[in-house]
């Protein structure tokens, strides 16, 4: 398989007007991966299915990953004049990068048996932005993995065919992978509430008399 | 019996919606959640003309446990009991998997012997899981269960295995990042020679009364064809995928592992119907039977741990790795994103039953209802995975 520079370089003249970044994977896997931006994704990756020196045309895996707000602290050695000595000292620089939803996908060649090439795509925030474009069109695995990064993680992926929750039940509230998700504290469905669920359900509604004797259990201070 | 049954071309076929035509209205049928016959808590709401399939839509999620959320907060040694129970017939390649993932993602080496002890479990667990699924394939058709005893038969000889090596029958926990939890002694090696010697007779009993029976031929030729240009797109792997002729095994691919070390033949199929992904299953159970003559041959005495790995505060360096293995069911991989920390950032199952079901309504479109448990059979799905 061609090196990321050289399928990046491909890539940005085949469909023009793209900005491919390269993503350096620091860990000892040396899978590094390429930042596609959401308007031309859709040509960049029917670029990468169907040049025939890439040939992509299995898309193994498509998943979602939620960044929240980060600060980066990097501390840099400056020479600056400290009491009219020159001397190096240590300036720490905070970066504050705001949060984002993720898409990742990992595209292998059934045809020229080389992978992986892995692509990421991101929202442009968390709350009104967190729309990517699909690429269902263009591997029809991502169908169903697309569904469920939609399901648990609220990326409206645009162009998917049937983009509905599927793992989750359609009445389902919020989406469970986020890093902030809280889980809901009323327990409706909860046949037999007792101890700190039942103290949480009893401020929603009151919980009918068990059999049991279930609703006299207290927790235990 | 088949000639009887008027299948429509695609060109003829209604546009498929739920709702009523003109001659005739499509009856809505939920087979499913509860049913002995889809492999665990599994539902297809299809739309049926008389008894010809219009419109399948699977729905999943009875069985979501959010594996992935609990490998966040957990650390990453405790989540390897937790892959156990993704596809809980084959603990011992979820386990692999997971440990290749982690391996990748730390840099982790594993010794010689680890790495045959791996192989030699994950072919027997192919085996037991072959086997089983070509039973429950026949009790789904009709069988009344006697062909799923022949093999449950062979497949408590591989957990009595499993269990005097690991401690349990199904849920291993056996593999650790950089090696196995334990050794195994030559008495085992002996007994897993001794079942691996009698494995082709058995093989070929198997064979011989399930697929050359007509009935089975019957129902399952011509049924659920699969294209392969569908099946690459949609991400198809393992036997489904090399029963369209589809030459993709990630263990000649990747080479993970010691498995370029042994001589071992890729069966693929002519026709990508059910009948061909029958016939995978049971050639590949050949070939791991010839990978494990082999293994079993050449593993030498030595560690089965790297001692350089902390098991406790293990901490990977800060990164991201897809590791993925050739599973029973497909091609299994898991993605891992480390900060750094004890817990993972990201931790991400890539399952293949889950996967396996994006052609599914394509596959049965046309055909009976009977041929819809038939081809789901073939699919091989198992719900802990589906769902995670």
């Amino acid at each position: 398989m061609e090196t990321l520079e050289q399928i990046k370089n491909r890539a940005e003249l085949a469909a023009r007007g793209t900005k491919i970044d390269i993503v350096v994977n620091p860990g000892p896997s040396q899978q590094s991966s390429l930042l596609i931006d959401n308007e031309h994704a859709v040509a960049v990756a029917q670029f990468l299915r169907d040049h025939p020196a890439l040939r992509f045309d299995y898309c193994s895996n498509a998943t979602g990953v939620d960044w929240l707000d980060r600060v980066i602290k990097k501390t840099i050695k400056v020479k600056t004049i400290v009491d009219g000595v020159e001397k190096e000292v240590d300036q720490t620089t905070e970066e504050r990068i705001p949060g984002y939803l993720e898409a990742v996908y990992h595209l292998y060649s059934m045809k020229h048996k080389h992978g992986p090439l892995i692509i990421r795509m991101r929202t442009a925030n968390r709350t009104d932005g967190a729309r990517l474009p699909s690429l269902t069109p263009i591997w029809r695995s991502a169908e169903l993995q697309e569904r469920e990064i939609f399901d648990l993680y609220g990326i409206h992926f645009e162009g998917h065919p049937d983009l509905r929750r599927i793992l989750m039940w359609d009445e389902f509230v919020d989406h469970p992978m986020r890093k902030d998700y809280r889980e809901p504290d009323d327990y409706e469905w909860e046949p037999t509430p007792h101890d700190d669920v039942l103290e949480k359900a009893k401020q929603h509604y009151t919980p009918r008399p068990q059999l049991d004797g279930a609703e006299n259990i207290t927790a235990s201070q | 019996m088949s000639a009887t049954i008027q299948t429509l071309e695609p060109a003829e076929r209604p546009p498929t919606t739920m709702t009523s035509r003109l001659d005739g209205e499509l009856l809505e049928v939920s087979m499913g959640p509860q049913h002995p016959s889809t492999h665990g808590v599994f539902r297809m709401n299809v739309a049926l003309e008389g008894e010809i399939v219009r419109k399948l839509k699977p729905v999943f999620g009875y069985l979501h446990r959010n594996h992935e959320k609990i490998g966040e907060n957990a650390t990453y040694l405790s989540s390897m009991p937790y892959t156990d129970r993704l596809d809980y017939f084959c603990s011992m390649t979820n386990n692999w998997a997971y440990a290749l993932s982690v391996e990748k993602l730390a840099g982790i080496e594993v010794p010689e012997r680890a790495e045959y002890l791996r192989v030699i479990l994950a072919e027997l667990t192919r085996l037991q899981n072959h086997a089983s699924l070509l039973g429950f394939l026949l009790s789904d058709m009709g069988a009344w269960g006697t062909p799923l005893m022949y093999a449950f038969r062979e497949r408590e000889n591989i957990l009595d295995l499993f269990e005097s090596l690991s401690g349990s029958r199904m849920m291993c926990d056996y593999m650790r990042f950089g090696g196995c939890r334990v050794d195994a002694d030559d008495a085992w090696l002996g007994r897993a020679k001794k079942i691996v010697d009698l494995f082709p007779k058995f093989l070929d009993e198997f064979e011989e009364l399930i697929l050359q029976n007509e009935i089975v031929i019957a129902r399952t030729q011509n049924v659920g064809k699969l294209s392969a240009e569908l099946a690459i797109n949609a991400g198809i792997t393992g036997p489904m995928l090399r029963a369209c002729g589809v030459n993709y095994d990630v263990r000649k691919v990747d080479g993970y592992g010691i498995y370029p070390r042994f001589k071992f033949r890729i069966p693929l199929g002519d026709h990508g119907d059910t009948y061909d992904r029958l016939m995978m299953r049971a050639l590949e159970m050949h070939e791991s039977v010839e990978i494990l003559k082999q293994a079993l041959a050449q593993i030498q005495p030595g560690p089965v741990v790297n001692p350089k790995v902390k098991l406790r505060a293990f901490r990977p360096p800060a990164g991201e790795a897809y590791g993925r293995i050739e599973g029973p069911k497909g091609e299994l991989g898991f993605y891992l994103i480390s900060d750094g920390g004890p817990n993972p950032y990201r931790y991400r199952v890539r399952p293949p039953s889950f996967i396996n079901l994006t052609v599914l309504e394509d596959l049965c479109l046309g055909h009976t209802v009977a041929d819809v448990m038939v081809i789901l059979g073939s699919v091989d799905i198992v719900m802990g995975e589906v769902d995670r």
